[in-house]
């Protein structure tokens, strides 16, 4: 049961993560980008992280995507064109790093949990909206409290950049 | 090994080990696009896709160690990613009101 749940989303992951990288109009990413989110939030339920998952739709598929549509909307993004090529600094050092940083990534995780117990559904719940709440006001308030104040930095710096200059 | 005594050895679950390589998949995808794709906004999303892979390994450690706390990280994560998506699309939305382009190697006032 876990083992066919971890395939469907991870392998709907991957394919919309693919997806995104091979698309050439940015509505179609911007549509598999959703998948990704979709899939990882079923993937954080799994692991036992309930309000992450919420979260993650909610903010991200929601929120976040919208935000992108918005913009690729306004500005008539269409697919890339003439020289939409990456330089060939790009080819040259792109691919062979990213396959180094690949298999790093992958070495680190498996040196690090070599016989790494099974997640089960269900062994852990510790993610729900209680105690999330309760960690997020007690041990972790001085980053809550930084946070509002960086979205509300956020918020200014989006208006100041994107309104019409008066003259 | 051959693949039976695999899922045998498995018991039914998944070992963290393979969430924290889908995590390394997702991001390698997302660094991929950053390097190869040349749309401004194309490359922003790619920024996002690093940024859900390094959350799900952060939701695979709080698993593994049984504590809320990665959670609480990946919370912080997606707040800082929400601020960010905000301010660089208001930046992308100038770059393009004042170059009236959206490709990134035609942004290239630094360099000349």
């Amino acid at each position: 049961m876990e083992l066919f749940f971890f395939s469907l989303f991870a392998f709907l992951a991957v394919i919309c993560g693919i997806n995104v990288v091979l698309q050439h109009h940015p509505i179609s990413s911007a549509l598999s980008l959703v998948g990704v989110m979709g899939s990882l939030a079923m993937l954080y339920l799994g692991l036992g992280a309930e309000f992450i998952a919420m979260a993650q739709i909610i903010v991200y598929a929601g929120a976040v995507m919208v935000l992108f549509i918005f913009v690729i909307m306004l500005l008539n993004a269409g697919s890339e064109t003439g020289k939409g090529k990456a330089s060939w600094m790009a080819h040259l050092l792109g691919a062979p790093g990213l396959i180094a940083l690949f298999v790093l990534l992958c070495l680190f995780s498996t040196r690090w949990f070599p016989n790494s117990e099974s997640v089960k559904f269900g062994d852990f719940a510790g993610g729900g909206a209680q105690q999330i709440g309760y960690a997020l006001f007690t041990d972790y308030l001085l980053p809550f409290e930084v946070t509002s104040i960086l979205i509300l930095i956020a918020i200014i710096g989006a208006i100041v950049l994107a309104r019409k200059e008066i003259d | 090994m051959d693949p039976s005594a695999v899922l045998k050895s498995l018991n039914g679950g998944v070992p963290i080990t393979w969430y924290l390589t889908l995590s390394a998949i997702l991001f390698a995808l997302g660094v991929a696009g950053f390097i190869f794709r040349r749309s401004i906004i194309t490359v922003f999303m790619c920024i996002e896709l690093m940024l859900n892979a390094v959350n799900l390994s952060f939701i695979a450690f709080a698993h593994q160690h049984r504590q809320v706390s990665g959670q609480l990280f990946t919370f912080f994560v997606m707040v800082v990613a929400a601020a960010e998506a905000a301010v660089g699309l208001a930046i992308i939305l100038t770059v393009f009101k004042n170059r009236s382009t959206l490709n990134i190697d035609e942004i290239d006032t630094l360099k000349n």
